[in-house]
């Protein structure tokens, strides 16, 4: 790795931690614009002003609104974003005790969408212009534009009421078993992998495509090299990048899609958390929940333009 | 490019297919067009009307899409409920393509600090998940259909800001839109007369993409509880209503859902063959 490398890298990495920033300010600001506060939202209308005073005085809701920022973005760096107006629980034990079941589902999603989608993906730019290349083309189109509560309900129907070889809700707690695990995440996976595989496999196309449209694709091609080997040998090795940048663009579809499959499934991750607390309209797990989504959204991204980066054969020595 | 040259056979190639799939498509998204304004009208029961005794009724001659977990005719609910899908996120879009759009246009056309200062607050905007950004304004300030055409307007603007300001950079480099600058015509002259009609069918190819997924975060929302309010409802709304109908395998889950996805295919049928065409144009 050269220093033109490392500077792009470094100047890559502190503009998506100077994003991430601005994206805070964005979210407390859209939280906060309505007037009226969590001390109101907590004591409804019937309360007195002494009483008011004192909890907005505990709350820190007195000070001035970038003060409020600032001590929010602390509490949020030092693991405190706050109390739940619902139920009056720290903001971190809610997230603490989800977070892994929505880390535990990406990872399950990833592991079964990467390589189906690499696999259609390379096939079909490699029978560029076939009837399987025409027929993956309009499938992946068509998932992509149904909404992601079709997949599932269609599943739901199929695999739970007339096959009933799988339960219509998650419950994470009663895994002991791989073909429980199996059970659990079946339907949420498979729903989420749909969306996910159809973004990927066009993607992972188009940048296989690029390549086989170069020259040198071409001079192998004039040699009389077999298609096959083509791809293999010639041009998947400099398609990587392009497809590592496919692959970490596409799992950002990821956290759209998991804000409907948790809900539908009853699952209990983070997503179906921030859907109940935007429905009460507790401010505090809102805003700690978005972030979190944001801070993921962007190091996927972060990663995906860090593989264009480094593929890119010109910074290479 | 480089087969043509190896096979000349290969330049004939795209002429040879009608653009069935395109027609097919423009047709669907004219017949809920037309829904989405005479719908309600069409509809046999009223908007609440419970008509059968029987909850998710299957389909029969009396009620041809079955009847929703209150006894009512679903053909009449989606009929009620495709002003609300159709009509929201059409409004939603049009916020969102014209803003995007105009701000690229001037964004390319001024160039300097007004291009850097609006680029960097998309970037920012880019980074947050349009979904996220509506389920954070929806609690901010609730769900009502302004708010809602509002949050789709600015969560989709970012996107179509992209598209249009990277066609726009091009466009506004063209020796025309010079010729009119040297004639000292005003910004929204050079805008709107000289640089959009030459970016136009992209944007409009954009426009199509951009309503797909406004009807599908809007539909998404629904869905959760946070969209369109009872009593009103869109089909995402009618989807979760009948949802406990779903063990039943009630066709009044699955119609709506289906209502959805035949719009938004039927878009992109459109738009394929649209842009099919614009290709083969441009290599005439």
């Amino acid at each position: 790795m050269n220093r033109t490398t490392l500077r792009l890298i470094i100047s890559r990495l502190c503009i998506g931690a100077l994003t991430l920033l601005a994206v805070s300010v964005v979210i407390f600001t859209i939280t906060n614009l309505l007037p009226g506060d969590a001390a109101q939202a907590l004591l409804g209308q019937e309360t007195t002003p002494e009483l008011l005073a004192a909890l907005r005085e505990k709350f820190g809701l007195d000070k001035p609104a970038y003060v409020r920022y600032f001590l929010w973005l602390g509490g949020l760096l030092t693991g405190n974003p706050g109390i739940a107006l619902a139920n009056g629980l720290p903001v971190a034990d809610l997230i603490g005790g989800r977070l892994p079941n929505s880390l535990m589902l990406a990872a399950a999603t990833t592991a079964v969408s990467v390589p189906v989608a690499l696999a259609i993906g390379i096939t079909s730019a490699m029978y560029r212009g076939s009837l399987y290349d025409r027929t993956v083309n309009v499938a992946t189109v068509w998932t992509v534009s149904v909404p992601e509560f079709l997949i599932a309900t269609v599943a739901v129907l199929i695999f739970a009421v007339k096959l009933r070889w799988l339960s219509a809700l998650s419950r994470t707690d009663d895994i002991a078993t791989f073909g429980q695990f199996l059970k659990v995440y079946a339907m949420p996976v498979m729903t989420l992998c749909c969306v996910i595989v159809a973004q990927m496999a066009r993607m992972t196309r188009a940048a296989v495509i690029d390549q086989l449209n170069s020259s040198y694709i071409e001079m192998a091609r004039l040699k009389g090299v077999r298609p096959i080997r083509m791809v293999l040998t010639h041009a998947l090795p400099n398609a990587i990048g392009p497809i590592a940048n496919a692959v970490a663009l596409s799992l950002s579809y990821l956290i759209g899609g998991v804000i409907i499959v948790e809900s539908i499934f009853n699952y209990p991750g983070i997503a179906s958390l921030m859907v109940d607390s935007v429905t009460m309209r507790d401010m505090p797990v809102v805003q700690a929940c978005a972030m979190i989504f944001c801070a993921g959204y962007l190091v996927l991204l972060t990663v995906a333009d860090l593989c264009a980066i480094l593929s890119n054969p010109r910074l290479r020595k | 490019m480089n087969t043509s040259a190896i096979s000349p056979a290969a330049k004939r190639k795209p002429r040879r297919r009608p653009p069935i799939a395109g027609i097919i498509g423009i047709a669907i998204v004219a017949f809920w067009l037309l829904m989405a304004l005479i719908g309600p009208y069409l509809a046999s029961h009223g908007v609440g009307g419970t008509t059968s005794d029987d909850v998710f009724a299957p389909m029969s001659l009396q009620y041809p899409l079955g009847t929703d977990y209150l006894g009512r005719d679903m053909l009449s609910r989606i009929l009620h409920g495709a002003p609300y899908t159709i009509g929201v996120a059409l409004a939603g879009v049009l916020v969102a393509s014209i803003g995007g759009t105009m701000l690229a246009l001037f964004a390319a056309a001024l160039g300097g600090w007004f291009d850097a200062i609006v680029s960097r607050i998309i970037d920012v905007k880019i980074s947050i998940p349009s979904k996220l950004l509506a389920l954070i304004i929806i609690a901010a300030f609730g769900a009502s259909i302004p708010v809602l055409i509002l949050t789709a307007g600015v969560g989709y603007m970012a996107g179509s800001y992209r598209i249009a300001r990277a066609l726009a950079v091009n466009v506004q480099a063209m020796d025309y839109v010079q010729a009119a600058r040297a004639r000292g015509e005003g910004l929204l002259y050079i805008t709107l007369f000289e640089m959009l009609p030459n970016m136009f069918r992209p944007v409009l190819a954009d426009f199509g993409l951009r309503f797909v997924f406004i009807v599908l975060m809007l539909s998404g929302m629904s869905f959760l509880g946070l969209g369109v309010q009872p009593p009103e409802a869109d089909w995402g709304s009618l989807v979760r209503e009948n949802i406990i109908g779903l063990s039943e395998g009630a066709p009044a889950v699955i119609i709506p859902a289906i209502a959805i996805a035949t719009l938004t295919i039927g878009v992109n049928m459109a738009i394929d063959s649209f842009a099919g065409r614009k290709r083969r144009g441009s290599e005439a």
